[in-house]
């Protein structure tokens, strides 16, 4: 009756000796030895032996890698779309429209994220760039605020390259994103850096579910050495960020 | 309903996660019975501060007390007017001044819930609800206790004291305090909640369950992990933060070597530390202040204590070292609110504030780069559960081999199923015997 026929005959201390099945060796944890602590009661004395735990350079396959053979055949998303390319902005008489340039830009940035087009939108910001999604619209400073998103341009390339690992799992069912970019508010404009203000509605699909996310943009756009705008700052207050969260949100707003 | 055949020692039946009679049993039995967790002390900090909270299906309000004879204390009231039921408050946390006063017809309530004024009481004579009469209060929760500053409640009168409901597994609290030089810390006021489409049992489970990381988190792991070598490779160091995300994807040996301390109700600690102490000045100063306040011994347990999670069954998942916590709501079989709370120490440095907050935005915020693949492994955990495609969830990982002194479950290997085995244990009591 019992699928598994071995559990009940097996005895507690059972010998841990015996070649490991999956040929790794167990690295020395924390300047200790391998073995595990023994057990016993004495319990502060256990909570005192340090296990520490962190990636083995030597040894990169980790989990499901160490299952042979390719147990997953996906592999990283491919994209049949060019990236898009933000729309032509018209020189007037009195020089660039920096208004229509700038909205042009933020219409781009989320183009991008709708069509899925990591690096491009990662290559948007300025080196130094930050991408911040606080919880209050009371805060002021990205660092040391508690955030939903608060990344630099390294952490970025961490969140891109773990949506692209074929492995990442919550990124097999299909989803998608719809921005729409509004009421483009430019508040300071200078040679070198432009603040604006916009609002945006994301609609989300997840499996067989919509989500609906809005709230407002506010851009530090900086000019790079050939004039083009870049991100200083990408400050995103979602208006439903307090609410409770079905799921949870896995790439840029 | 047989419970008793739903849970063997090495495999329960699905219906546990899945059946609504089960369910409801289980907030009848289990949370709207033993110490459900409230908040924090320092979520209310000034009299009349109040925060909504759920025990079970009971939604309830934890409110500081003004001057009186519960001066200052904090008390758990039922958020319901004994006049005709309406809630007493209707947003999830403010001041209500010096009093509740009802939107529907008036009634009032002083803050430890007795009856403060009745418009038109004249009303009122001769019938059975006169001011002097207890029904006209608001009802309290049956016990309300705390344990270094965070506050629960049980809602009957007969069972174990807190203390004796945590046990052990105090040391969630413990640890957390001790590793502030005032033995205190205080909330971050802001709570992410996010809603898991799973039963409340697949977050236990996960949480002292070592040998996911490696395989569910791996993407975000090995990603870090890149990103982290590049930087130590060329500036020589990188912040800790990467290590948080970077070391989720260590190799199975390196997971079943931690250990996992299973405890009588449920509880348990899953070991393991993840190096939270670089030689960097500000863990230098943190550690002078520590040192300054408990002496070198002392600092040095505190300190060195080897703990990952503490669970304390069945709700509540307190990442110490890191000073988070995670309280689950459940609110039907296959749906549970999950609020998520970061804590800072009181009178530690700012960096180390900021620290540990690194951990709370990348893991812990509704952006999280970890729990994005619990949420879809438990997600398609509980469709898989409530199809015809098998009956049991097997427990059955190193069964046997665990050593069990004194009613503490010791796993010999990180991944054992140790872990599940012994909330069940704790599930089934709650389930049919009187608590």
């Amino acid at each position: 009756m019992s699928a598994v026929d071995d559990a009940p005959g097996r005895t507690p201390g059972r010998s841990q000796a015996g070649p490991d099945p999956l040929g790794g060796s167990v690295a020395a944890h924390g300047g200790r030895g391998a073995s595990i602590p023994s057990a016993g009661p004495d319990f502060a004395h256990l909570l005192a032996q340090d296990v520490v735990i962190e990636q083995n350079e030597e040894q990169a396959r980790t989990g499901a890698q160490r299952v042979e053979p390719d147990h997953s055949p996906r592999g990283a998303t491919q994209f049949a779309h060019a990236v898009p390319r933000p729309g032509l902005v018209v020189a007037t008489a009195a020089g660039p429209d920096v208004q229509r340039e700038v909205e042009q830009f933020l219409y781009a940035q989320a183009e991008l994220l709708d069509g899925k087009h990591w690096q491009a939108w990662i290559d948007l910001f300025a080196d130094g760039g930050v991408y911040w999604m606080p919880v209050m619209p009371e805060q002021t400073e990205w660092e040391g605020s508690p955030s939903i998103f608060a990344e630099d341009k390294l952490m970025m390339e961490i969140r891109k390259g773990r949506v692209s690992h074929p492995n990442a799992w919550s990124q097999a069912p299909m989803w998608e994103t719809n921005h729409l970019v509004g009421q483009v508010a430019l508040e300071s404009v200078t040679d070198t850096e432009v603040r604006v203000r916009s609002r945006f509605q994301m609609m989300e699909l997840r499996r067989d579910a919509v989500r609906h996310f809005g709230g407002s943009y506010r851009h530090t756009l900086v000019r790079d050495g050939s004039g083009a705008l870049k991100i200083r700052l990408q400050r995103v207050d979602l208006f439903n960020g307090q609410a409770p969260f079905d799921y949870v949100l896995q790439i840029w707003v | 309903m047989n419970l008793s055949a739903l849970v063997e020692p090495d495999r329960v039946h699905k219906t546990v996660y899945t059946d609504p009679q089960i369910f409801d049993r289980e907030m009848e039995r289990i949370w709207e019975r033993t110490w459900v967790y409230c908040g924090h002390e320092s979520q209310v900090p000034k009299p009349g501060d109040y925060y909504a909270v759920t025990i079970g299906r009971q939604p309830m309000i934890m409110i500081r007390q003004g001057p009186g004879s519960e001066s200052g204390s904090v008390n758990v009231l039922y958020n319901r007017c004994p006049h005709r039921g309406v809630q007493l408050v209707g947003n999830l946390k403010g001041n209500t001044g010096s009093a509740f006063v009802c939107s529907y017809h008036a009634w009032s309530f002083h803050l430890d819930g007795s009856v403060r004024a009745i418009p038109l009481a004249k009303g009122y004579e001769g019938t059975r609800m006169t001011k002097d009469n207890p029904d006209c209060g608001m009802k309290r929760a049956a016990r309300v206790d705390s344990y270094r500053g965070f506050v629960f409640a049980s809602l009957v009168d007969e069972g174990p004291s807190l203390p004796e409901f945590l046990g052990e597994a105090k040391i969630a609290f413990d640890d957390m305090c001790d590793r502030s030089p005032v033995g205190e810390v205080e909330v971050v006021p802001i709570c992410h909640r996010v809603m898991q489409h799973s039963n409340w049992k697949f977050f236990m489970e996960n949480q002292l369950d070592a040998l996911h990381p490696s395989v569910t988190h791996q993407s975000t792991g090995i990603s870090a992990g890149r990103v982290e070598k590049r930087l130590k490779a060329e500036t020589g160091a990188a912040p800790l933060y990467y290590h948080y995300l970077s070391t989720f994807a260590s190799s199975f040996e390196q997971w079943d070597a931690v250990q996992t301390i299973n405890f009588p109700h449920g509880h348990g600690i899953l070991k393991a530390y993840m190096g939270l102490r670089p030689r960097d000045p500000d863990t230098l100063e943190y550690e002078a202040l520590l040192t300054k306040a408990y002496g070198e011994a002392k600092t040095e347990a505190y300190l060195s204590r080897s703990i990952h999670h503490v669970l304390v069954y069945p709700y509540l998942s307190v990442q110490s070292p890191l000073q988070q916590l995670r309280c689950l709501r459940p609110v039907g079989p296959d749906r549970t609110m999950s609020e998520i709370w970061h804590f800072r120490l009181k009178g530690a440095p700012e960096a180390i504030y900021r620290r540990s907050l690194w951990y709370y935005n990348l893991v812990n915020s509704p952006a999280t780069m970890i729990n994005a693949d619990d949420l879809e492994n438990w997600s398609k955990g509980q469709w898989g559960l409530q199809s015809n495609g098998g009956d049991w969830v097997s427990f059955h990982r190193w069964f046997g081999d665990d050593r069990e002194e004194n009613g503490v479950t010791y796993s010999n290997h990180g991944t054992s199923e140790a872990v599940m085995r012994n909330q069940f244990k704790a599930w089934s009591q709650y389930m049919q015997e009187a608590i």
